[in-house]
């Protein structure tokens, strides 16, 4: 198992965001969130990368625990735990000042992770990966918002996480602009890239997910293969889910 | 006396009016950044404390608080500080009375960092809480974010309340008049005392029309080279 999430519980205030939930992961396996809102869907990819604690819970990736509630970690510590973690947020929070190559290089030239012309070339093969390649010198205001979020796609590739999350990427899209992101979503699926996306584009979660987890109310209502849940949806609220979004065509 | 031996005469009052100016853009400006982290702490005691501070140095006129420092140690203490500057040596420098322009830059530094602290303030709250996710979910150190991430788009942000202040502040020097430092429109009132001329005192807006017209120029211009990008 490539990551462990177990029992995990985060309240804010009185709120109880997320109650007592547990998955795991095979390395490899993409795994898609789907859920209304309000469900704890973000927060839970938020406590993956720290940027929650949670209030109870443990996250092991690998085998070594990153997290376990109680325990107290440095900033190091906490900094060190994210980067097994990758994370493109619903929008993009690409930095405005830097061109397109420089957003990507960035981070992993502050961290020493290559001489400028290594990072350069990496920055160069993500970007053409998404197909950015003619726009290394722009900056993040003069693309459309289906570029910025592969622009951040590929960011966050730079520091080659071992789980790559997805917090709504298409969510703040207009909707003729999805279709870029997810196919280059799509595209990154293989043996070496574990990802979480968490989504509303059922579709899309059907064919390129292996393991879909159904969230409602902070826990996690059904998991299983694509098939098993939205074909045959155990938990009636499931069901009342899926058949809303239908529905809505 | 000759259009230009007055001009000469309002220059050298005009200069001490400049040094107070660069002193308190120079020291004023650094000093305001860690007012504006003191005022942002999450130690409530030092948030506390800091905002009082502002309070009353935003809330007191500049000319009070000249006055205070310049005649509050010796009131209070029986040590008049700024009388023991040494004359002599900063007039080797051509700035008379220099124990009176050490006590105005102080109040000016003091009261100018305040102001600069809640635009430095008000800008770093203006970035949005992705901002620093993004860089910390990469792995960078909260230091990394913010010199690297933030602050440019801090400084986008304040160029142009920061160009209001200091375009208000060259006016301000005027102020130092009230201890009797030899600043321009002092110097202005000289004339007009002693040699009964009162056109040298309009004269002087001249000074300050053409200085703020550089100003607003330089600093158009550095408005305009941060415009490349839009956070």
């Amino acid at each position: 198992m490539i990551l462990e999430v177990k029992n995990i519980k985060k309240d804010f205030g009185k709120t109880k965001v997320l109650k007592d939930v547990s998955f795991s992961l095979k390395k490899g396996q993409v795994l898609a969130i789907i859920g209304s809102s309000g469900s704890g869907k973000t927060t839970l990819l938020r406590c993956l990368n720290f940027l929650e604690t949670p209030d109870s819970g443990e996250i092991i990736v690998n085998g070594k625990t990153l997290f376990s509630a109680g325990a107290r970690y440095t900033d190091d510590q906490i900094r060190e735990n994210r980067l097994h973690f990758g994370l493109v947020f619903q929008n993009f929070n690409l930095f405005p000042q830097y061109n397109v190559l420089q957003n990507v290089t960035l981070a992993p030239s502050l961290l020493n992770k290559g001489t400028p012309e290594e990072l350069d070339a990496l920055g160069k093969k993500l970007l053409t990966q998404v197909g950015l390649s003619d726009k290394l010198e722009n900056y993040p205001c003069q693309l459309s918002g289906g570029q910025q979020q592969r622009v951040a796609i590929a960011r966050a590739l730079a520091m080659h996480p071992e789980i790559l999350c997805f917090d709504e990427p298409t969510s703040a899209l207009d909707p003729e602009l999805t279709g870029e992101v997810l196919r280059v979503i799509r595209s990154l699926k293989g043996e070496d890239s574990t990802m979480i996306v968490v989504t509303h584009e059922m579709d899309f979660a059907r064919s390129v997910a292996d393991v879909i987890i159904y969230m409602a109310d902070g826990v996690i209502e059904e998991i299983g293969t694509p098939e098993e849940v939205f074909d045959n949806p155990k938990s009636e609220k499931t069901r009342a889910f899926l058949h809303g979004f239908r529905e809505s065509f | 006396m000759s259009f230009w031996e007055v001009t000469a005469f309002l220059l050298d009052g005009f200069k001490i009016s400049l040094l107070i100016f660069a002193v308190t853009l120079l020291c004023g400006a650094p000093l305001g950044l860690p007012i504006a982290f003191c005022s942002m702490s999450r130690f409530k005691p030092v948030k506390a404390i800091t905002k009082v501070i502002v309070w009353i140095v935003r809330g007191v006129p500049l000319m009070l608080q000249i006055f205070i420092i310049y005649f509050v140690p010796g009131l209070l203490f029986e040590f008049p500080l700024f009388a023991k500057v040494d004359t002599y040596f900063f007039l080797k420098f051509g700035i008379l009375d220099a124990g009176r322009v050490i006590a105005v830059m102080i109040a000016f530094v003091l009261n100018y960092a305040c102001y600069f602290s809640e635009i430095y303030r008000g800008g770093i709250e203006s970035i949005s809480k992705g901002q620093y996710e993004a860089g910390f979910v990469l792995g960078m150190t909260k230091k990394q974010v913010f010199r690297n991430v933030i602050l440019k788009q801090v400084i986008q942000r304040i160029v142009p309340p920061m160009s209001n202040e200091i375009i208000t502040l060259i006016k301000d020097t005027a102020l130092a008049n009230c201890i009797a430092v030899s600043e321009i429109i002092k110097q202005a009132n000289e004339l007009a005392a002693t040699k009964a001329l009162i056109w040298p005192l309009f004269y002087t807006g001249a000074f300050y029309l053409i200085f703020v017209g550089i100003l607003t120029i330089l600093l158009g211009k550095w408005e305009k080279k941060l415009s490349y990008f839009r956070s």
